[in-house]
This record gives structure tokens, sequence and C-alpha cells, in this order.
């Protein structure tokens, strides 16, 4: 048989374990994750993040904040949110080092475009996915500015990171200087072509949209983490499939794929990568809600939820109907 | 100069030799038989054939670099013929952007707008050369008549001058090889098509509706630089001819070669889909690729030194017994996913999903007319330093109902 690490039969993305958890600030955890059998994760990008799936059925988003150069972990960032919903709870007080937890994607909302100079403005927590663009801006010898943002200094994670960059980054612990000066950091951004990448909490993205409104499109780039509504839950359990054209229904159990399911039978589906990247397995959805795994998919086609990769989606619903 | 492991078997054999190119499946065997890695004395290079290791190379950009070229000159030491691609000879983080906005452009859901069109242009095509002869020829008549008539129009490119895509793009794969006499032969046109291709990835010269006019709009976005934008258009001129002429003239062969498979198809249209990327599989267009050591890299237990080139037979591969059942065989029973003749990882092709529905439209539209087909006469081959690819392949057909 074949030694492709790729047709492994698992989703590629849907389990990784916890290799190191360490606190990095005042109510921030890094958590350093790896496959069980330590294989190749799917390639990303600065900007990508990932799902993590909680055993209650949340899910959560996590920027990338590690090395892309290293094929084998994946490195994010964890805040613990007073008023959360219990995902980033359950990471800081249950999740420890050698649990599995469920992880989805990398996918891509906010990816880093060539420039020769940006200006990158973190709100706390929203550091972590502007770590790897500032890596790759040094590496392409871009200009760059870094103005981050938080409540204390001691809240504020990747300090240490930071600091060999000297005064390219500005550090502003609101405890100390107040708000940052964004109308000053804007206007001069503005005035030399550069790109804006902004993360953080929604009164600083507002405050940056609001000063740009008028700047043309694209020069500004934010990312906002808007908690999706997946209907009742992923699904721990079994789900049915049928397949519209064949006249046929699998059962697809939790540690196979849809895809390994349709082919089990006997319905001939090409695929590629296998790890929700290429897009080759799209099919169309007739019926059901598919649980989007990919990194293929934006965000409208996920919520139209008319197609899916079934390589690596699930579903959310007891049953799909696929066009094959 | 490089001294071989002793355990690591040395070839003087050259894969870019005439008679090799006519029929690379001896050389191909030889190679996988003689181990994971071979030395390739010839060139100085680095050879996998096997399919566990030619996929492990590919998936990994962090060890096997592109942005050295992807063919035998080395950019770390020598100037390439042109100015590098952006997407097949760059690197993360180089690659990220050019290839973001292509993928998007060319992503599966984005074609469907085409998918109508397409498929009437095929049944035209298809009706043109039938209702002529029943004898014809795959190659000139169908597999590049085909993406000629549609492609160009996707991109936006005017009429006048399509016919140097095809010499271009047989010397652009070319020159992915060694200086030899196939790249001579193309050598005194190179300035003429290239200056003719450039001119055609200028925003003036595409259409408003076409993938060239999507990639400057993305520019004006400031996903891609306006710099970038030519090139990335080149990309498409370059690399989505040639390979679907020959992706297709392989399936067709096929068919004409496996009057069982055809009868499959013909009952389970379905299986249109399948056949093509079995054909891919079986006949890769694209039967080799370079990647450059970035670092001193062990693969299948050869250490190979920082900076050199690793040749990777993605068409041995994609026959490996190793990994296939019976992998000469052509056959719709298989399941051909995983293959790597688009590669593998983040350079695979990425206008894949144009081929296939490229493919799909016209074996459906010849589905539907044609019962049977078998070759009429001697098939000749084309020979290109990285493509397989055909001059002739002569057909006669019965017609259906």
């Amino acid at each position: 048989m074949s030694q492709n690490p790729v047709s492994s039969g698992a989703p590629a993305d849907a389990a990784l374990r916890v290799v190191a958890k360490e606190a990095v600030a005042e109510g921030v955890v890094a958590l350093t994750l790896r496959h069980p059998t330590g294989r190749r994760l799917p390639d990303w990008a600065p900007g990508a993040h990932i799902d993590l799936v909680f055993p209650t059925g949340l899910t959560r988003q996590y920027s990338l904040c590690g090395d892309r150069w290293d094929a084998h972990t994946y490195r994010i960032g964890v805040l613990r949110e007073p008023v959360g919903r219990g995902g980033s709870a359950y990471v800081h007080d249950e999740l420890a080092e050698g649990d599995v937890v469920g992880v989805g994607g990398p996918r891509n909302n906010f990816p880093l475009v060539p420039s020769q100079r940006y200006l990158f403005i973190a709100g706390g927590i929203g550091i972590t996915p502007l770590l790897p663009m500032i890596r790759q801006a040094e590496l392409v010898g871009a200009d760059w500015t870094l103005v981050y943002g938080g409540r204390t200094r001691t809240s504020m994670a990747f300090r240490d990171e930071l600091a060999a960059y000297g005064d390219r980054v500005v550090v502003a612990p609101r405890d100390e200087c107040g708000l940052p000066d964004l109308p000053t950091h804007l206007a001069a951004a503005d005035a030399t072509d550069t790109r804006v990448y902004v993360c953080g909490p929604g009164p600083l993205l507002g405050a940056v949209e609001n000063y740009c409104a008028h700047w043309p499109v694209g020069q500004l780039r934010t990312e906002r983490f808007v908690p999706k509504d997946r209907g009742a839950s992923l699904r721990d359990e079994p789900f049915e499939v049928e397949l519209a054209r064949s006249g046929l229904a699998v059962t697809v159990s939790p540690g196979a794929t849809v895809l390994d399911a349709v082919q089990a039978a006997g319905v001939n589906v090409l695929s590629s990568c296998r790890e929700g990247t290429c897009g080759t397995c799209e099919t169309t959805v007739l019926a059901g809600a598919p649980d989007h795994r990919d990194s293929v998919l934006d965000d409208d086609e996920r919520s139209a939820g008319d197609c899916m990769l079934i390589c690596v989606s699930r579903s959310c619903s007891d049953r799909l109907v696929l066009d094959l | 100069m490089f001294a071989p492991a002793p355990i690591l078997p040395v070839s003087d054999a050259d894969p870019f030799a005439l008679d090799v190119l006519e029929d690379p499946l001896p050389f191909q065997a030889d190679l996988r038989d003689a181990g994971p890695v071979v030395y390739l004395q010839r060139y100085g290079v680095f050879a996998m054939g096997r399919y566990e290791q030619v996929h492990a190379a590919l998936t990994d950009w962090q060890s096997f670099q592109s942005g050295a070229g992807v063919g035998l000159s080395n950019f770390r030491y020598e100037t390439p013929w042109r100015p590098p691609s952006i997407l097949l000879e760059a690197d993360p983080p180089h690659h990220d952007a050019p290839r973001a906005v292509l993928a998007k452009i060319l992503r599966p859901r984005a074609l469907q707008k085409l998918r109508a069109s397409w498929f009437r242009d095929a049944e035209v095509l298809v009706d043109q050369v039938l209702s002529t002869a029943t004898e014809f020829d795959v190659v000139a008549d169908l597999a590049a008549a085909f993406p000629l008539r549609v492609f160009p129009d996707a991109v936006g490119i005017p009429d006048s001058g399509r016919e140097n895509l095809l010499p271009y793009g047989d010397h652009a794969f070319n020159a992915f090889g060694p200086a030899n006499g196939l790249v001579a032969k193309g050598a005194p046109r190179v300035a003429e098509l290239s200056g003719w291709v450039n001119e055609q990835c200028a925003r003036e010269a595409l259409t408003a509706d076409g993938f060239g006019a999507q990639i400057w709009a993305a520019a004006d976005r400031g996903d891609i630089t306006h710099e970038q934008a030519p090139l990335v258009v080149r990309s498409l001129l370059t690399a989505g001819v040639d390979t679907t002429v020959n992706g297709l003239a392989a399936v067709l062969y096929a068919f004409a070669r496996h009057p069982e498979q055809w009868a499959g198809l013909r009952e389970n249209r379905t299986l249109a889909r399948t056949a093509f990327d079995e054909a891919v599989r079986w006949e890769s267009p694209v039967q080799t690729f370079f990647r450059t050591a970035t670092s001193d890299t062990e693969m299948g237990g050869t250490m190979i030194p920082d900076g050199k080139k690793i040749l990777m037979f993605l068409g041995a591969a994609n026959r490996d017994p190793r990994r296939w059942e019976n992998p000469d065989a052509f056959d719709l029973a298989r399941n051909p996913s995983g293959h790597v003749g688009y590669g593998m990882g983040i350079h695979q092709c990425v206008g894949q999903h144009v081929a296939r529905l490229e493919s799909e439209a016209l074996l459906t539209a010849l589905a539907t007319r044609v019962e049977s087909w078998e070759i009429a006469g001697p098939v000749r081959r084309h020979l290109n330093n990285t493509l397989r690819s055909w001059e002739s392949v002569p057909v006669r057909v019965r017609l259906g109902q």
C-alpha cells in the first residue's frame, strides 16, 4: 500500500495534540499543536487562522502566530474572555499538554498583500495574526511600523519577541499612555501609500475604519472574528449522506471523512490534497447543513451552504444530500 | 565537486535524450528500481522517480525551493532566459499573493459561469469535425483546437496572434530542460514570441470580462502589485495552453487505445471527470520539474547538499507500482486521486479546474456522437524536454445514433 501521508484515511485536520501550553501574558496562553503522528500540517500564510473545536461543540477561530517554515507545529495565542461563551475558559482551565483537540482549517481571510510599507495596528490579543506578518515584512525588506495597544503592559503578549525590532514597535499600554495616537499614524500611512493591517477589539476596528472611510479600497485591511453561528453544534455522532444521483445512502462515522464514506460506497469522487486546500473534491450540496472545514471557500460561500469540500468538511445536520 | 555517497545509485542515463523523450517508460522504470534517490551524473543533479519521494519533495517547499528555478538552470548562479514566473518560480512569501489571486479567479465556483458556454462550444467543434470526416487527427482537430477556441477568450486576449501561444509554450517547457537541440530549435523565435506574449498581458490588450481583467482588478485592490499583474497574466498564457492541449490529447489517445473504456464512459457520462485525471496520471503532460535544496536535506536515505538541483519525475511517480495497482493500465474503474500530474502542495497546478472543465466539455460532446473509434495510422510524438506531447494521433470513428 501507499506510503502517501495524505491518504491516511483520517481527516487531515481533525485532531491535533497540545504539545506545549505556556502563559505569555496576564490572561493569555500560547498553545503549540502538533499532529499525533508528527506528520506535516497543512501550509499556511500570515493572517491565517484555525478553528478549535471544543467538546461542547463550540468552535472558535485563532490566528496562527508561529513560524510557517515549521511544517509540524501550529502556534496560537488564546485570551481568556471574561464574558465569553466558554471556549477560552476551556482552553485556560481544562485543556492540558498532551490533550488532543479538534482543529479545522487553516483558512485565510486576512492575507498579507505585497507592499513597500505597512502600518500594523494591534489591540491586545489582536497582535497574534500580525506577528507572522511582521516577520514576513522584515524578510522581504519592507518598511513597517507596529502600534500595539493594550490595557496594561503585563496584559500584552509577545512583547519580548517584538523587543528585537526596536523603535519600529510602538507599545502603548493604556494605563501608561492612554489611547495610541491613531490619527497621526494613519495620516502618515495615507500620505505614503502604506497598507494598513488592523486586528483587535471592535471599538479599535471601528475607530480605524471611520478614519479611513475615504481611503481607496484595499489600503486598509481588517480582521474581525465574528463568532460563527454553525447551527446546533458540530457533531460527534455519525451522520447520513444521501447521494442523489446514485440513489445511495452512506453513514459517515466520526473518524471517517465524507469522501472516504462516499468512495467506500463505490462512488468515485476526485480528490487531490485531502486537506481542504485544492478544491478538487468540491461537491454540490442539495440539502442539509455542511460543517465547512476547508480553506478554499470564502465566508459568503460557506454561509450559502450549497457546496462543500468533502475531503475535510462534515455535517451540522443529521443528513446531507449531495449531488453525487 | 560533489562526491556521491556509496549507497547512492548513480546513473549516466540522459532523461532528455531524444529516444528517452520518445518513450520515457523504460528509463522511468530503471530509475524507480535503482532507488528512492538517484544521482544523474550527466547533469550533476539528484533524481526521484518513486511516488513517495516525489510527493514528499513536492509538498516540502521549505526544503525544496522553486525560486531557484524549476528547470535545470539554477537561478542562484545563472540568469533565466526570461523574468522568472512569480508563481511557478517563486517561494513564500513572494509566492503567496499571486497564487491567492489566481486561485480565486480559477476556482471551480468561479468557472461555473463558463460551463454552459464551453459545453456548447465543445458540441459545435465536435459537430464541425464529425460533419466533414470520420477520419481525422485528434491532436490538431480536437486537443489543440478546443483550448485555443475557449481559453484565450476566457483570459481575454484578442484573436490575432493566438497561433503564437503553442510555440511559446513549447519553448518555455523545453527551456526547463538542458540547453539541447530542442531548446536551440526554439531559440530563433524567442524574442518575437516573448514580445507578443508580453504585449497580451498589458491591461489595454485584455477584454473587460476575462481572467486577465480580473487579475488587473486584483492589482487595483492592492491584492498584488501593478508590476505583478502582467506576470500573472503571463503565467496563464504560458502554463494554460500546451499543458491542456497535451492533457486532452492524452485522454483522447487513451480512449482510442482502450475502446472498452470508451464504452464505459458512454454508459456513464459522469466518468468524464475521472477520465481526464486518469489520463493525466497515465500520460502525465508535465513529466518533470526541478527543485533546489535549501540546505543539506535528507531524502530517501540520501543527503542532498544545499543548492543542488533535484529532478522529480512526476510521470514516473504516477506509474509507480509501489503506489498504483497495475499502473500502466488506463482504467476508469481506478480512482486516480492523489496523482502528482498537477504537482502537489503550494505549487499544485492552479489551473487544474480549468483543464478539467475543458476536458469534461469535450468528452461529453464526443460521447454523445461517437460510438467507437480506433487509431487509424501511425501515432507520432512531439518531443519536448518537459511535456509528454503528440504531433499526431490519427483516428477513425464510428458515429452513434
